[in-house]
């Protein structure tokens, strides 16, 4: 097991680099460099710069070298946790994505195990009532759920709560704790908002997990240790718990590798329409004015954090699954 | 969402093959007939997959001419119209069959300075089918102004919208017909690209084997394991403002095929290692065929009917990529129009909550993207008329 784990570890530098790679070519796409944008910045804001200032910014960020001098550099400075300045915000990346990190992470483990808890069940009813009303329901439940684009559940609901009820249902803290230090108050807070996000985002994956669950297991229904075991007399109930529905979690672990990445970033768009204080709206307003730096740190982020989603995933599975530890060594 | 293999659940529902029940003791007749047949007899039993088809001819048929479905311009701006309700379509009229809706009035409140439209169930418009409407291009060809639903007097002034009005007053009926054309020939042209190089490369890889089917399966790993939406997102970004509406439309087919061609590389890979061991292909290399021959008259045929499945439920996936796109405004810009920019307009609360008609080109996503997807699945599951 342990050879497996060290063997998935070492493809990890690789796509770290590919991602720094792309993340380093969002930065440098727009015309002009970073100095340039900033003295316009500055100089749209009435202040200026003089002429050392500029020479100085220029090879701390080595603009003066080639590309790939350019980008060791600045690997350099985000290895040592320095993500640069963003340009629209006036402050320090890091900074300014602290906060907003941990929510987002926060919301994608809530939508996680959300989807889970429902999925697992539901699966299971519709496959051990196969054809039953409750197995139709869910698949027609299924099939809104895969065909509604999460930004429309977003919205409907958001419509009918003020429309409704005269509420407004975005953002993810009441007004006097939205710039509060952590308090315990504040957690309440951010939970009683949460849930709602939750479930819009897990919406979508519950339905295909609840899918995967129910062929997975009406495979193994059919198998004929089940006919084994009910003929030695286990009672039913007892009998689907114990083996099939362990057997059908396997593949299903083995989509935490893309589906805990696709929350983190599936919810770029329902955080915008709801204005939650995630990295989501942050990459997009960096993107469309063009703060590049700022848009760069975050796909980075958003690969790191589709890296540690496939590496759950990869650990899980082996410690699930004896015949993959078995195949290794 | 991206869709990966994964989440293709196996087809679990085909009990018995189709074929047998549709046809009784004729079972020569399942002995002749050809591949495409098995799969119709077998797809024809799927009712929900009949009518998703049916469906999608209906919003086909709308794509190609939206100018003859829409009833006005849906480019026109009239500033003194905006936000008009919705005005529901009504059949009869005084005991006597008359289309028509019912004319709008406007009154603007004294507080709030906005114009409020109400219902005057008191004076109808009548309206005609086939009548004649605003001059439009078929195919960029055919000069014509005749419209399935128009005013009877076209001489009256007289305009009414069945989904109501935007913000600049255009008519989101129209809109929404024109909107299908881009949105679904979009989906299209993706899903065909990826197609192509996911036809390509997963047969490349599949046939040759060794370090090539290495390179290129480690090339779809890592592809598959980038975050979709932040790098659609970074790349659609980075097109210049000044491209036209033509290459703006394209670039984005592009992007979205880059992933996209990895699930169907993969899935063609799958076939071609599984058919190199089958009998048949063993058969038709004993008995002299060239390489060529074997791949496209023996073992490509075999799969038809998976890439047909597999492009089926991967263009609704494309659908609604690009409808987020459009509708975080990072897609199609106006004056573009697709189901994403329609729905850039409801992308508030507060118009959302003055209009709430804006929402529903969201209903024709779903309906459409519901209907495919019901479609493809059940031509998945006739794909393989030899299973069980």
């Amino acid at each position: 097991m342990l050879l497996y784990v060290i063997k998935r570890l070492l493809l990890l530098p690789l796509l770290v680099i590919i991602f720094s790679m792309f993340a380093f070519f969002i930065i440098q796409a727009p015309p002009g460099d970073f100095v340039t944008s900033y003295i316009a910045e500055l100089a749209a804001s009435g202040s200026s710069i003089d002429q050392a200032q500029i020479d100085g910014l220029r090879s701390l960020y080595g603009l003066d070298q080639p590309i790939y001098v350019q980008y060791l550099k600045w690997m350099g400075r985000i290895i040592t946790g320095d993500l640069g300045v963003s340009l629209d915000w006036q402050r320090p990346i890091a900074e300014l994505i602290g906060e907003r990190l941990l929510l987002t992470v926060l919301l994608g483990i809530f939508t996680f195990l959300f989807t889970w808890a429902l999925a697992i069940p539901i699966g299971i009813l519709s496959a051990t009532k196969q054809y039953s009303f409750i197995d139709y329901f869910f698949t027609v439940v299924n099939y809104f759920g895969v065909s509604t684009p999460t930004f429309m559940t977003a919205l409907v609901l958001m419509w009918l709560a003020f429309s409704k009820f005269g509420i407004s249902i975005t953002g993810l803290f009441s007004a006097e704790y939205v710039d509060a230090p952590w308090t315990y108050d504040r957690v309440v807070d951010m939970l009683k908002h949460m849930w709602l996000p939750m479930v819009i985002l897990g919406l979508d994956g519950t339905a295909r997990l609840a899918r995967v669950m129910r062929a997975n297991l009406l495979d193994e229904l059919k198998k004929p240790y089940m006919e084994m075991a009910r003929a030695k007399g286990m009672s039913e109930w007892r009998l689907v718990m114990k083996y099939p529905v362990r057997l059908a979690l396997n593949p299903l672990v083995s989509t935490i590798g893309w589906y805990l990445p696709l929350i983190f970033s599936g919810s770029v768009i329902v955080a915008t329409v709801l204005n939650l204080p995630t990295i989501g709206p942050m990459l997009l307003r960096s993107l469309t004015n063009q703060d590049m730096f700022l848009a760069g740190s975050i796909i980075l982020i958003y690969g790191f954090l589709a890296i540690i989603g496939t590496l759950i995933s990869d650990i899980l599975l082996v410690w699930l699954d004896p015949r993959i530890r078995m195949e290794e060594s | 969402m991206s869709e990966r293999d994964e989440m293709i659940a196996p087809a679990d529902e085909v009990e018995l093959s189709g074929v047998v029940a549709t046809l009784g003791d004729d079972a020569e007749a399942i002995s002749v007939a050809p591949n495409w047949k098995l799969v119709w007899w077998r797809f024809r039993r799927h009712k929900l997959a009949l009518i998703g088809g049916v469906v999608i001819i209906f919003v086909a048929i709308v794509a190609m001419f939206p100018g003859f479905f829409s009833t006005q311009d849906p480019n026109e701006t009239v500033a003194t119209d905006s936000f008009i309700p919705v005005q529901k379509l009504r059949f009869w009229h005084n005991g006597r069959f008359q289309i028509h809706v019912f004319d709008v009035e406007g009154k603007r409140n004294p507080e709030t300075l906005r114009m409020e439209w109400f219902i005057d169930e008191t004076t109808i418009i009548p309206l005609q089918l086939f009548s004649h409407g605003y001059a439009y291009q078929q195919f960029g060809q055919f000069e014509t102004d005749r419209h399935l639903l128009g005013v009877t007097d076209p001489e009256s002034e007289a305009s009414f919208h069945l989904l109501g009005t935007d913000r600049l007053g255009r008519d989101q009926w129209s809109r929404l017909m024109y909107g299908t054309q881009v949105s679904l020939s979009i989906g299209l042209v993706a899903v065909l690209i990826s197609t192509v190089l996911g036809i390509l490369l997963g047969g490349i890889s599949g046939y040759f084997g060794g370090w090539i089917d290495m390179v290129i399966q480690r090339m779809i790993e890592i592809l598959q394991s980038l975050p979709p939406i932040p790098i659609w997102l970074a790349l659609t970004a980075a097109m210049p403002r000044t491209w036209s509406v033509e290459q703006t439309y394209f670039a984005i087919t592009i992007i979205l095929s880059l992933i996209a061609w990895t699930t169907l590389g993969r899935e063609v890979r799958g076939r071609f290692l599984a058919l190199r061991e089958e009998d048949f292909v063993v058969a038709a290399k004993l008995s002299g065929c060239s390489q060529m021959r074997i791949i496209f008259r023996h073992m490509v045929p075999t799969f038809y009917s998976h890439i047909i499945a597999a492009t089926t439920l991967a263009i609704p996936v494309m659908i609604i990529n690009e409808t987020f796109l459009s509708f975080l405004g990072l897609g199609l810009r106006p004056p573009a129009i697709s189901w994403g920019v329609l729905l850039q307009e409801a992308q508030n609360l507060q118009s959302i909550a003055l209009a709430p008609w804006l929402l529903l080109p969201g209903l024709a996503v779903i309906i459409t993207v519901l209907a495919l997807n019901i479609l493809g699945d059940g031509l998945r599951d006739a794909a393989d008329p030899y299973s069980h």
